[in-house]
């Protein structure tokens, strides 16, 4: 009696070759639910937080404390109307975009200075191990100091507040571009710039659209903090003017709507603009899912 | 029997390799990869490096390729003595991401054309033309991620092969594919040489895969790299892959790399792999 399994011996059979068929996508097509779309969700999410929102300011009735969904909605929408806060969001993104060119222009110079000597690299090490913890905010009243009341301040703190971590995921990007891909690009005759700009900058896309993703979100964040402690630049405020300002004159529902295009612009253009170039790009190439 | 140096009455060689000793860098140490290999490259070669890991073959290759520069002795390509890295010698990589993901698999055949200074419409057309030798005329506009890892083999050969380089250089291409696409990739590389009789460089470990492409072969023994023989293979394509002859071979070149014949037959024999 041995206790070795063996398996059976089974029978062989052949079968004749099928001809290709298309695959049922239909089926699984219609399978799919309303609720399996992503906007949807969060859109019923949204009108379930306002509806609260406007429950609670109807019990809490006082409009100077909390004014509820309606009135906000209705300030947001005289303010778009009169022009009133399409001006101060006008001056806030010019001056955002100045400090986030200038921060994406240092950011280009420090990394390019990193990948080609060591003692570029040392300086960025340093340089970011240093700045990049430090709240950009923090050097406003330093900034006021050395360029005065005016958009020369808001422009430094801005370019703080993207160049670090720009340069840092920049930095990485390029240390992480695969080897095979540095040799591909070496065989063909590419050196020096050409390799930066024809193989390190798209391989390390992913990684540099990430770090223009933080740097937005830090400028964002640091500019209307900034201008909510100074505000107006040359007698033209900004959008964190304008919520200081309301606040100031008790026109609470205002100080709303300011914050809600506050969210709006940073929605829009995480959602909109990041999201568009990344699905041109990254994704389009599969170097991100 | 005339051995190394070169036999009278052959032409120049296109690729000569004279006492190259490559020594490389570890932390803190230098270890050597070659010692003293010599070997001649002709026009229409399909000249193959073989031997286990560390006998410095990838090294040698790469050396040939400009990326390296050796420590001792000399490369030099149509006379031309190897300093660094130059369109006319594309090397095809055994790693996938050889290929930009940014690029359609046109784009990417024509990326080297394009930085060597050929005009756009004569790379896109020269472009066009070798996907259509590879079988991928249909793929010109795929991304790279789309595609299977034998079809990214081919894109690489094409893009190789478009540029006209005076040497192919082919850093193990197959390895990192399955066996079945292995073997239908050295198939189409026979039937692409069979049409073009290009020069190529081919570094490989698997004996099979050298006596079925090569037609010379250069036997490296590790540790350092030192060459142990040079044997012919022209004979051998992939139909004589299970002939008592390619038996024959592949126990005598084991016999040379691993000092005794081979106890039982050759285990990576074509005739045991199930087709």
């Amino acid at each position: 009696m041995s206790a070795l399994l063996e398996p059976p011996v089974r029978a062989e059979y052949e079968l004749a070759p099928l001809a290709r068929t298309e695959p049922a996508q239909h089926a699984i097509a219609s399978r799919r639910g309303v609720f399996d779309a992503g906007w949807l969700r969060k859109a019923l999410m949204l009108i379930v937080l306002a509806v609260l929102w406007e429950a609670v300011a109807r019990w809490q009735n006082n409009d100077l404390l909390l004014p509820g969904f309606v009135a906000t909605a209705k300030a947001f929408y005289d303010g778009v109307i009169t022009g009133e806060l399409p001006g101060y969001v006008g001056v806030s993104l010019w001056v955002l975009v100045q400090g986030y060119a200038a921060g994406i222009l240092g950011a280009f110079l420090l990394t390019s200075l990193a990948v080609s000597t060591r003692f570029g690299r040392d300086l960025l090490e340093t340089l970011t191990a240093m700045f990049n913890p430090l709240p950009a905010i923090a050097l406003l009243p330093l900034a006021l100091l050395w360029f005065g009341l005016g958009k020369g301040s808001l422009i430094f703190v801005l370019m703080h507040s993207v160049m670090w971590p720009l340069a840092l995921n920049t930095y990485a990007g390029f240390r992480s571009v695969p080897e095979t891909l540095r040799m591909a690009g070496r065989n063909y005759g590419l050196g020096g710039v050409g390799l930066v700009f024809q193989i390190l900058i798209p391989a390390a896309l992913p990684a540099i659209l990430s770090g223009l993703k933080i740097g937005w979100a830090f400028a964002w964040r640091t500019l209307i903090a900034a201008e909510l402690v100074f505000g107006s630049t040359s007698g033209q405020g900004g959008l964190g003017w304008y919520i200081f300002q309301s606040r100031n004159e008790l026109y609470t529902d205002k100080v709303f709507a300011g914050l809600a295009m506050v969210i709006i612009i940073g929605l829009l253009v995480e959602n909109i603009v990041f999201q568009t170039v990344e699905k041109l790009t990254i994704r389009r190439w599969g170097m991100q899912r | 029997m005339p051995v190394f140096p070169f036999q009278s009455g052959t032409p120049e060689p296109l690729l000569r390799a004279t006492g190259v000793t490559i020594d490389y860098a570890t932390a803190g140490t230098f270890v050597r990869a070659t010692e003293n290999v010599s070997f001649d490259v002709h026009e229409g070669d399909r000249f193959v490096l073989l031997g286990p890991s560390g006998c410095g073959k990838s090294t040698l290759l790469k050396t040939v390729g400009g990326f390296i520069t050796p420590t001792a002795g000399t490369l030099t390509l149509a006379g031309h003595r190897i300093s660094a890295p130059g369109p006319d010698r594309i090397v095809v990589f055994q790693e996938f991401d050889q290929l930009p993901p940014w690029k359609t698999v046109k784009q990417n055949v024509m990326f080297p054309m394009l930085v060597a200074g050929v005009a756009k419409p004569e790379a896109a057309r020269r472009a066009i033309d070798w996907l259509a030798k590879v079988g991928l005329a249909a793929f010109a506009d795929a991304y790279p991620h789309m595609l299977s890892g034998g079809m990214k083999a081919r894109v690489a050969i094409a893009r190789a092969l478009a540029m006209q380089p005076k040497i192919l250089l082919m850093d193990e291409p197959f390895a990192a594919l399955d066996a079945l696409t292995r073997r239908k990739m050295q198939e189409e590389l026979q039937t692409l040489w069979e049409e073009m009789r290009f020069t190529m460089l081919f570094v490989t470990h698997s004996i099979e895969e050298a006596l079925v492409v090569g037609n010379r072969i250069l036997l490296l023994s590790p540790h350092p790299g030192r060459v142990r023989a040079e044997l012919n293979s022209h004979q051998f394509g992939l139909h004589s892959a299970g002939s008592v002859e390619f038996q024959a071979a592949t126990a005598r070149i084991h016999g040379l790399l691993f000092g005794a014949e081979p106890v039982t037959a050759p285990a990576l024999s074509p005739a045991q792999v199930p087709a």
